[in-house]
């Protein structure tokens, strides 16, 4: 029995259903953590003014936060669900690494969220303002402290570390709590992450109120343009910040996930002064042929940026898709070996690991500690051992290259976008409408693409790093568990089915209360 | 009158809040069944924890190790992990 020996359909299966449901979950939570800080914003602004038109404002966008919290809670939950069912190895190899962090994140979600979501809904003339005042902040601080972890634990996939691997108990153990938390793996994707959620709560805010100006609704008029404000300073600064925090997390791919960054750029081939790719014809639907092409069909790129990205040099060395599987020379005089080197250090990792186990099961404890240092020494290239061919060890470039771009396109948008309408905001002050109206039928049709950059974000960032599921350590094919395609597919539209009734539910919701508008 | 105590306000607050609920009352019933379906049918129906099926409790080290050196590609078969 090999990894072929799984079925690929399952393979296949329980990859597109982890998708999907991560895909939706995340459709929920980055509107929960953007409109905590808006409306943390709106009700700090009636704390210091006393005016009521800060309270109805805030309670207005509350609600929508309601509506949403409401239709988000728990979706997460099916993802551990499916750890258990479809990826057991992976969840029993991973151990207490993944565990620690997801059990605080639950205590956490749990305990801070609904204790101060309660007094943020129930507690208006009840607590007092400043009471509430901190209820709402804090709920919104639950909740992206929830998503410190989550995404604690996504980065030590993409990059393991403070952990050792126990051949006796088959499960990786953590050897520093403070290296997993604060890897800054962990804390570029935290900051760039809820960066991008404020981004949606903005865009949301500031689509929202656009309807309202352009359905002419006077009662609703002083909301659609304060929130309007509110969004689009909250939007830009958002927008700046996770261009910033998004360089930094492409440098620190660059450093632990070179594949990623060569599949993202489209790179073939390496080298000195790497240009960035700023488009290219990269066919979205077939693997190119990396092997003989330099470089991506007509290439537009800006001289030198990948190598600055990388390296914060303007020289700096970029390694590309062939580099890494033919192994090169690092500048430092180090060497990368090829894939070849590396998957025969994998199997002798894995072969140790069965000779250690067979010895200790026989009382053998000589053979057991000479077998566990043959381990130790190729443990870093463990999970090459389970990959027959170089190829797989190159993601799909196409949907890597085309979602960055679609990510750092929208954000470039984004940017623009909410740095005219606060300019507009300026310049005409004196003018009840200063918005022309394709600007605010823009900041409508941008409310999905808000979503798209932000799917497209987890996109780069999960296909990018495939086989693995845990870099360098486990490929999908070892983790899946031995079951049949046809459950998992089953399950698979079961999810769809009910994902897709209650988003449509949801929008009902929220579009009957947009509607509705504040209860002035 | 004296002030109620802490519990009493708590309660109060919790109390009045569900009662006065209007669009709140549609999302907790959302909220109801679907914590019922991921519960009660995913969970229990499709779900199953894989390891406790298909390993004795206290023997899943055993399992997985001889799942993870079946599925590599070794040129000449290893000696897999013992078996459960």
């Amino acid at each position: 029995m090999n990894i072929l020996s799984i079925d690929p359909a399952a393979i296949d299966w329980a990859r597109a259903q982890f998708a999907l449901t991560a895909i939706y979950h995340w459709l929920f939570v980055p509107l929960t953590l953007g409109l905590a800080v808006i409306m943390g914003i709106m009700e700090t602004c009636y704390y210091r003014t006393g005016r009521p038109f800060w309270r109805h404002a805030a309670r207005f966008w509350q609600r929508l936060f309601g509506i949403n919290f409401a239709m988000g809670v728990a979706t997460g939950i099916i993802l551990e669900f499916e750890f258990g069912t479809n990826w057991s190895n992976y969840s029993w190899f991973v151990g207490d690494i993944f565990g620690a962090p997801l059990a605080i994140e639950g205590i956490v979600a749990f305990f801070m969220e609904s204790t101060f979501v309660a007094v943020m809904y129930f507690g208006w003339d009840k607590v007092s303002k400043g009471f509430h005042l901190a209820s709402t902040w804090l709920t919104g601080l639950g909740a992206t402290i929830s998503a410190w972890w989550i995404l604690v634990a996504n980065a030590w996939m993409q990059h393991p570390v403070g952990c050792e691997f126990n051949p006796e108990t088959m499960r990786n153990e953590m050897t520093s709590f403070a290296d997993v938390a604060f890897s800054p793996f962990a804390i570029d994707k935290f900051c760039h992450t809820v960066t991008s959620a404020w981004i949606i709560g903005a865009v949301f805010v500031v689509g929202v109120s656009a309807w309202y100006l352009l359905q002419r609704r006077e009662a609703e008029h002083e909301l659609a343009m304060q929130s309007i404000k509110i969004g689009a300073i909250v939007g830009l600064i958002a927008s700046i910040l996770a261009a910033v925090t998004g360089d930094e997390s492409a440098y620190r791919v660059a450093k632990v996930q070179p594949m990623k960054l060569a599949a993202m750029e489209a790179l073939y081939n390496g080298g000195n002064d790497v240009s960035l790719t700023g488009i290219a014809a990269v066919n979205p639907f077939s693997q190119p042929d990396y092997e003989n092409q330099r470089e991506a069909p007509m290439r537009v790129a800006v001289p030198y940026g990948l190598s600055i990205l990388a390296t914060r040099t303007l020289h700096g060395f970029v390694p590309g898709v062939n580099d890494l599987l033919n192994g090169y020379t690092r500048p430092d005089g180090t060497i990368e070996p090829s894939a070849e080197q590396k998957m025969e250090r994998g199997r002798m990792a894995i072969t140790a690991l069965a000779a250690y186990r067979e010895a200790k099961a026989s009382g053998n404890e000589a053979e057991a500690t000479a077998q566990a240092a043959i381990l130790k020494q190729h443990f870093p290239y463990f999970g090459y051992g389970y990959i027959k061919d170089r190829s797989e060890l190159v993601p799909f470039i196409p949907i890597n290259f085309w979602a960055f771009r679609i990510m750092v396109g929208f954000g470039t948008l984004f940017i623009l976008f909410f740095a005219l309408v606060l300019f507009l905001m300026r310049k005409r002050k004196a003018s009840p409408t200063p918005f022309p109206r394709w600007l605010l039928w823009l900041a409508i049709a941008l409310i999905p693409c808000a979503y798209i950059a932000s799917e497209c974000g987890w996109l780069v960032a999960e296909f990018g790093r495939q086989p693995w599921t845990i870099q360098d350590m486990l490929p999908v094919g070892a983790s899946v568990s031995d079951i049949g395609s046809a459950a998992v597919a089953t399950t698979f539209f079961l999810f769809l089915a009910l994902f897709t009734a209650m988003l449509c539910v949801e929008i009902n919701i929220m579009l009957k209360q947009i509607k509705k508008g504040p209860e002035l | 009158m004296p002030q109620p105590g802490f519990f009493t306000r708590a309660f109060r607050l919790y109390y009045d809040g569900f009662r006065e609920m209007t669009i709140g009352r549609t999302l907790w019933l959302i909220i109801a069944i679907k914590l019922f379906v991921i519960f009660a049918v995913l969970k229990v129906f499709f779900f199953p924890n894989f390891l406790k099926e298909h390993s004795p409790s206290g023997h899943e080290a055993d399992f997985v190790a001889t799942e993870l050196a079946e599925r590599a590609y070794i040129q000449e078969p290893s000696s897999a992990a013992p078996q459960p």
